[in-house]
């Protein structure tokens, strides 16, 4: 047993003798040996193993808490580690050698002539190479074409109706997130609600709506929307004209020096829309009003639509002014 | 066994010649040349987290209720994508280590890109013959963007819905063609059909990476082929490179630096949170969060989405371009335009026509590094703006009136860094002649008093040069 363990020693860390120098030119300038380098990256190896090994541990000690942390910092550790070996090494234990070499030439005026050559006397049986190359050009186009005519399934992209379709008709019921019907009289001052039209999807841009009620002598609407606010309740589309993002915050009550009016504003951007006013931009990037949803209340105070929007809703596209959307 | 190794390989490649002059490949050395590489080691680690987050993701968007550990979302209704990111954040175990370090890697890997680009610009690296090179670099900058967007898009929740959502209304606002465009991509009205999910995920996982991976080839081929830049000295030349060998000085270095950027993104992944998903939320078109901030590399788009006035270009009541373009499409095109056309503006410009494997200083080339500090000014300013609600929250400035501060800087002050950093260079270059005309004369003089003192000098002593 100690004859072995001496054995085991003696081949771990005693040196070969360095071999009988060869009697050839060197590649790599020579270098002094470096003990204490060689020592520290021998430690830096060791410190690896240990971070790498703790590794599995980790993972399979389920009553180690903070698991993600300490997995992170074994591996992140481990390659520090291994990444401070190595940069030992380049530095201190194998030789910086400066070379120098020449710069590739710039070009090779010979073979480009060939090249030209080669190309030029392949073609010399063609007579009309002008009419051959107008008719590969018109083959080849051709068969982008047909190459790309299946991406046109993607999308309806030659059909717009869809973009202005919404679930709102006159009498669709409003429901909170929960799908109670929204009451006339639960709608307060000050806050904002959303909702959604009854029965219909909500994960389309045309759905969601802000409700919020101002005192109506406040309202100055558009001419052609008196009756859109029944007691001053207003609904507009919540998805924002600027970048579809929905309109989450609500500025009432005001800071009067600085922000007079009650505005619904868009997280992404800022976009800022003037409720009482129809959804007018009074800042931010939206180019255009936010589109009002007309309400009406029926005889059981609930709120309903008293007909599609304003205005096309969601972000803006070419052409989006020139048409009413439609149920 | 190194010798039986190499012939091995040599006699079934032929490859021996080829690898003894790549290890004898030589290197010039100078720090900022590192910038490249670390782009390069974060690509690698992408690619590895990212191999493993697709075995457990699930790119679906058929709705699911939540049950699983996250207390917080209990019975929440969510899509297939979501739950399953964050089944791999909290029941895969490392699954929460390998997401975040694929996060921050992606964070690093573009940042890393931008600095590359930047050190290329201002040294002028990009001039004849690397132009081509230049260009699949930019090229991979493009892609690189497109492809975090989509990543972090991908997930379902909140923030990549309204990311989306943005995406979405830039893409409809392209003139003539955004709605249609915006149907293919997604296959209707936003949100979409469900195949748009699988769209997004087959870009991200395989068409982007691949394109990336080739371009990375290619652009190291084309950098051996055409060799290094180097700063000029008496030794290194434009005829001449000088620096290390691949091996053995430069490839433990290099090697050094890919386990540096490896440790260093996964002790971030595990100690530093990025995107915590569950804490978003799964996205509802109806829901929104406030202080939404994108991954840092979109901030310049989302700056100028908020920077501009609000105004569509209509013809009568019919709107011809929508708002979102300037901000979200026309800002970015006119930033790589200005980046892509830059060489060859560059050549038609000054006449330089030449080869150039000497870098230039900045002060080298007053006129471009004053251009290019004022390109880069406005684009920083611009996305400085995209967190103006943040210093809104922090310092309580007004929002609206920090953006109006920005919409004059963003004019004013590309012009006065134009001006001060032409001046700038101008000094900097005047000085050093100063400097080296008062060398020589100090030099001539003390020649002259040694050959008045009668000393002869000896040719090749060096004291003439002195």
């Amino acid at each position: 047993m100690k004859r072995w363990l001496i054995a085991a020693i003696v081949l771990l860390l005693g040196r070969r003798p360095r071999a009988a120098a060869l009697r050839r030119e060197r590649m790599v300038p020579p270098g002094p040996p470096d003990r204490g380098a060689e020592l520290a990256v021998l430690a830096l190896l060791l410190a690896a193993t240990v971070c790498g090994a703790a590794f599995p541990v980790v993972y399979a000690v389920d009553s180690i808490p903070n698991q993600t942390q300490f997995l992170g910092l074994s591996l992140g550790l481990c390659l520090a580690f291994l990444a401070a070996a190595s940069i030992l090494i380049a530095k201190r234990l194998v030789v910086t050698e400066e070379l120098e070499e020449d710069y590739p030439p710039p070009e090779h005026p010979t073979e480009q002539e060939a090249l030209g050559q080669l190309v030029d006397e392949s073609g010399d049986r063609f007579t009309r190479r002008r009419l051959i190359v107008v008719g590969a050009g018109a083959a080849g186009t051709a068969l982008g074409v047909a190459l790309l005519t299946p991406a046109a399934s993607l999308g309806p992209a030659f059909h717009m109706d869809p973009f202005f379709r919404t679930p709102w008709r006159r009498g669709r019921l409003l429901v909170d997130e929960d799908g109670h019907p929204l009451l006339a009289d639960d709608v307060e001052e000050e806050t904002f609600y959303t909702a959604f039209p009854q029965g219909a999807d909500r994960e389309q841009l045309g759905a969601p709506l802000v409700v919020v009620r101002l005192p109506p002598a406040q309202l100055d609407l558009p001419s052609g929307r008196r009756d859109w606010a029944p007691r001053g309740i207003l609904a507009y589309s919540k998805i924002c004209t600027h970048a579809g993002c929905a309109i989450a915050l609500y500025r009432k009550p005001t800071f009067p020096p600085t922000e007079p009016r009650p505005a619904l504003v868009c997280p992404c951007h800022y976009s800022t829309f003037d409720p009482a006013r129809g959804g007018d931009v009074i800042f931010g990037p939206a180019g255009r009003p936010l589109p009002q949803l007309p309400l009406l209340v029926d005889g059981s105070g609930r709120l309903r639509a008293a007909g599609n929007f304003s205005g096309a809703v969601g972000p803006s596209w070419w052409g989006v002014r020139n048409r009413s959307p439609y149920a | 066994m190194i010798r039986g190794a190499v012939r091995l390989v040599d006699q079934r490649s032929g490859g021996a010649p080829f690898i003894r002059k790549a290890l004898r490949y030589v290197f010039p050395d100078h720090w900022s040349f590192l910038l490249g590489e670390v782009a390069l080691y974060s690509f690698v680690v992408l690619v590895l987290t990212g191999i493993y987050l697709t075995l457990f993701f699930e790119p679906s968007l058929a709705k699911v209720q939540y049950h699983g550990s996250y207390v917080g979302l209990q019975g929440a209704e969510m899509s297939e994508a979501y739950r399953s990111a964050i089944d791999l954040s909290f029941k895969v175990k490392a699954g929460l280590l390998i997401r975040q370090t694929h996060h921050w890697a992606a964070d690093v890997f573009v940042a890393a890109i931008v600095l590359h680009v930047l050190r290329i610009f201002f040294t002028g690296a990009f001039r004849k013959p690397r132009d081509l090179t230049y260009y699949v670099g930019l090229s991979m900058l493009m892609m690189a963007l497109l492809e975090g967007y989509l990543g972090y898009s991908m997930v379902d929740d909140l923030l990549s819905g309204m990311g989306l959502a943005i995406g979405y209304a830039v893409a409809l606002s392209i003139p003539f063609v955004g709605a249609n465009l915006a149907a293919l991509i997604w296959g209707g009205p936003f949100p979409g059909t469900h195949a748009f999910e699988s769209r997004m995920y087959v870009v991200h996982v395989f068409v982007l990476p691949i394109l990336i991976g080739t371009l990375i080839a290619l652009h190291l081929a084309l950098v051996a082929a055409r060799h290094h830049t180097q700063f000029g000295s008496l030794r290194a030349t434009a005829r001449k490179v000088v620096g290390m060998p691949m091996f053995p000085a430069y490839a433990p270095r290099s090697i050094g630096l890919g386990l540096a950027v490896a440790s260093v993104l996964f002790l971030l992944g595990g100690l530093v949170q990025i995107n915590p998903i569950w804490i978003w939320g799964p996205y509802h078109v109806a829901s929104a969060t406030n202080g939404a901030q994108p991954d840092w590399y979109l901030g310049w788009l989302i700056g100028a989405l908020r920077l501009v006035p609000h105004f569509d270009v209509t013809i009568g009541n019919y709107t011809l371009v929508p708002n979102a373009f300037w901000g979200g499409a026309a800002f970015p095109l006119v930033v790589f335009s200005v980046l892509l056309l830059w060489p060859w503006s560059e050549r038609r410009l000054t006449g330089d026509h030449g080869f150039h494997n000497l870098l230039d200083r900045p002060r080298d080339a007053p006129w471009r590094t004053a251009l290019g500090a004022a390109l880069f000014t406005w684009v920083f300013l611009i996305f400085f703006a995209g967190s103006g609600d943040r210093l809104f929250v922090m310092f309580g400035l007004s929002y609206s009136l920090q953006i109006w501060i920005v919409r004059v800087l963003v004019v004013v002050a590309p012009a006065v860094v134009l001006v001060v950093t032409k001046r700038v260079c101008d000094e900097l270059r005047a000085g050093e002649r100063v400097e080296s005309e008062r060398k020589a004369a100090e030099a001539e003089a003390a020649l002259e008093a040694r050959l008045v003192g009668g000393r002869t000098l000896v040719p090749g002593s060096g004291e003439l040069r002195r």
